[in-house]
């Protein structure tokens, strides 16, 4: 079997707290990506998908404690610290961060933006940097000529596909876009999705999809991964996960998303909230919600391979029929 | 349809804004700009019906809302709510209505005041409407809007702090507070897009259970997955006007207008296997500023011929729809000859 592009092993990430204690973001996950695969990295606000994809990429704020292995082509950069990631950040995975089109810099020039990291990573300069700079921003589909414009004058759109492409500036092989649709009209959306579609399709780009919008991740990823209370509960292709899902969560999840074809069929909501993660959790964190809990969840699962590339981590699937 | 009497009806609302020229525009003597938010608007909404508007940002559809809220004045227009235009009263006689059109804001971190306690954010309007009577009755309605709202027993939130509640439970509270004044119609601008998926349905539900029971809610929203299943009927805006208009149902499965058919086209399915084509519009909604001549969709219409350039398209009924069901689209047989 051939070494995947990148390679999560047994993360953990813990956030010391101000006032003592820390904070459990990110509880053992693995994650593997092929060239050219799109992963959807999904679940609810405070899950650990934005922790996870910030640590993959070593940039997590100095109260962050991290374990575990992040592996481009088998090497392992997380563990010789800054300046064994510096040469593959943004060069072998890149990202796109969350409200990336509203952190571009006000008083700079989108094309200067790009020209300037360019130059940084020491991949062209003067001319050719700004050759190169047309070249991306065409490939995300902004005419060269509005290279000169500044983000206030382009909508949001605009200034996300800017954001994209000041990404894409080393050539990455991995692309991660956190939420990179959600603060978007509809159509504008639609446009962004059929953009990274392209991208993925034209350049062989890896997709890392990070979202809290299933209905988005089952219209571009091949495959998902559901985060919960700071792990993976269950993962695998989409079109499994919808139909035959392996974790009530999944379940649920789906079922609270209001879909065009579902008639009068009732939209549930999943009850509660998910725990604190600045306490130990016992049993299956999803316990307290979960529609089907019984006897054996006192004990926290593990992920396990319930079908072809398909993993969850919940004990219904190895209870014993009576 | 039915026989609820209608509550709320808006006709031909216009609303506009004036750009400020500045000191410069106004010494050169610059032309007066104006945003064209809401062109010659109609709707109408019944008792214990949700109408949803939908469209994209810029079409229109909160600034149409705050002209019934009157928190913007029209331009033209009427608003009738219970059969009385509200658009020339002042401030003394709309009062009293106020109390009877309440809305609910997109973002429970922001509309609510952090420094209140449940019990009091949902007190204040009373107070402020000089309601309620004496202070046990005041309580007394607190608690039963809690209890609409599914956030019971009150007693296990009436003295949290928002910060101690779910996003979730924020919303629900500030719809108590707009219920404990025993309101006609509710306004919900985009009542669950800062919510997380896994609590948005509890909230539309609560909105769904109390529209059973009378209440006529205007719900503004750009998720048409959201309209298609909750509301009764579903109002399609661009560029400040209707374009669509009709029973949800009828207008997500057999839409007629281009820029509907499109906007449906690309809303995301939650079954893997329901991947379409999207039929993706080039382009963002043009400035308000500059409205395009003839039909305002037509510099974006996949179908636009030359005769859309030059004529504005009426809101009326194709015959390939049901009764009720309204589009404006030149291409569109309305069985009328001419």
């Amino acid at each position: 079997m051939s070494v995947p592009l990148l390679e999560v092993e047994g993360l953990h990430v813990w956030f010391d707290l101000e006032g003592g204690g820390e904070l459990h973001a990110v509880q053992g996950v693995d994650l593997s990506l092929d060239p050219g695969e799109r992963l959807g990295l999904v679940g609810e606000s405070g899950c650990g998908k934005t922790t996870t994809a910030l640590a993959i990429l070593g940039l997590l704020p100095p109260n962050a404690s991290v374990s575990g292995r992040v592996l481009i082509d088998g090497e392992d950069i997380l563990a010789g610290g800054e300046a064994a990631m510096r040469p593959h950040r943004w060069v072998d995975v890149a990202i796109v961060f969350q409200g990336a089109m509203n952190a571009l810099n006000p008083v700079r020039t989108i094309g200067q933006q790009i020209v300037e990291s360019l130059e940084l990573h020491g991949r062209a300069k003067g001319a050719v940097a700004r050759t190169r700079t047309a070249e991306l921003l065409e490939s995300v589909g902004i005419p060269a000529g509005r290279a000169g414009r500044y983000p206030h004058e382009l909508s949001g759109g605009m200034r996300q596909r800017a954001a994209i492409a000041m990404a894409l500036s080393c050539n990455p092989r991995v692309l991660i876009a956190d939420e990179p649709t959600t603060a978007l009209d509809v159509m504008v959306q639609a446009q962004i999705l059929e953009l990274l579609d392209a991208l993925c399709r034209d350049f062989g780009l890896a997709l890392v999809l990070v979202t809290h919008d299933l209905p988005v991740v089952a219209q571009l990823c091949d495959r998902c991964a559901v985060m919960y209370a700071g792990e993976i509960v269950e993962r695998g292709p989409l079109d499994v996960l919808y139909h035959t899902p392996g974790h009530p969560y999944t379940r649920m999840l789906f079922a609270a998303s209001p879909d065009l074809g579902m008639g009068d069929a009732p939209v549930l909501s999943i009850p509660g909230a998910p725990p604190r993660l600045d306490r130990p959790i016992d049993g299956c964190p999803f316990r307290p919600r979960c529609d089907s809990a019984f006897a054996a969840c006192v004990e926290r699962p593990s992920l396990l391979e319930v079908g072809d590339g398909h993993a969850a981590a919940c004990h219904l699937n190895t209870r014993v029929p009576a | 349809m039915n026989a609820e009497p209608v509550v709320l009806e808006v006709e031909d609302l216009v609303v506009r804004y004036p750009i400020h020229r500045g000191l410069v525009g106004t010494v050169a003597r610059r032309p007066r700009r104006t945003v064209h938010a809401v062109e010659g608007v109609s709707l109408s909404l019944q008792r214990g019906e949700m109408l949803a508007l939908v469209g994209e940002s810029g079409c229109g559809k909160t600034t149409t809302a705050q002209a019934v809220l009157r928190l913007v004045d029209p331009v033209a227009g009427a608003i009738r709510f219970d059969g009385r235009d509200l658009v020339p009263l002042g401030s003394r006689d709309l009062r009293p209505l106020r109390r009877r059109i309440q809305v609910v804001y997109q973002d429970p971190y922001e509309s609510l005041d952090p420094r209140f306690r449940v019990r009091a954010v949902v007190e204040e309007p009373l107070l402020i409407h000089n309601l309620g009577g004496s202070k046990a009755e005041r309580a007394e309605r607190v608690r039963d809007a809690l209890q609409r709202v599914e956030l019971s027993p009150p007693e296990l939130y009436l003295d949290r702090f928002p910060h101690e509640l779910s996003g979730g439970q924020r919303q629900r509270v500030a719809i108590a507070a707009a219920l404990v004044l025993e309101p006609d119609v509710l306004v919900a601008d985009e009542p669950v897009s800062m919510l997380d998926v896994s609590v948005r349905a509890g909230v539309l539900n609560v909105l769904d259970g109390l529209r059973q029971q009378g209440l006529a809610i205007l719900m503004i929203t750009h998720d048409l997955s959201t309209a298609a299943r909750f509301a009764q009927r579903i109002a399609v805006m661009y560029l400040g006007r209707i374009v669509e208009e009709g029973r949800a149902a009828a207008v997500v499965r057999n839409p007629q207008h281009p820029y509907t058919k499109a906007l449906l086209s690309v809303v995301p399915r939650r079954d893997p296997r329901d991947r379409q084509r999207p039929q993706i519009l080039q382009g963002e909604t043009p400035d308000a500023v500059a409205i395009p001549t003839g039909c305002r969709f037509h510099p974006r219409c996949p179908v636009a011929i030359e005769r859309c350039s030059v004529e504005d398209p009426l809101l009326l009924q194709p015959v390939s729809a049901e009764r009720g069901h309204r589009a404006a689209c030149l291409l569109l047989s309305t069985g009328q000859s001419g």
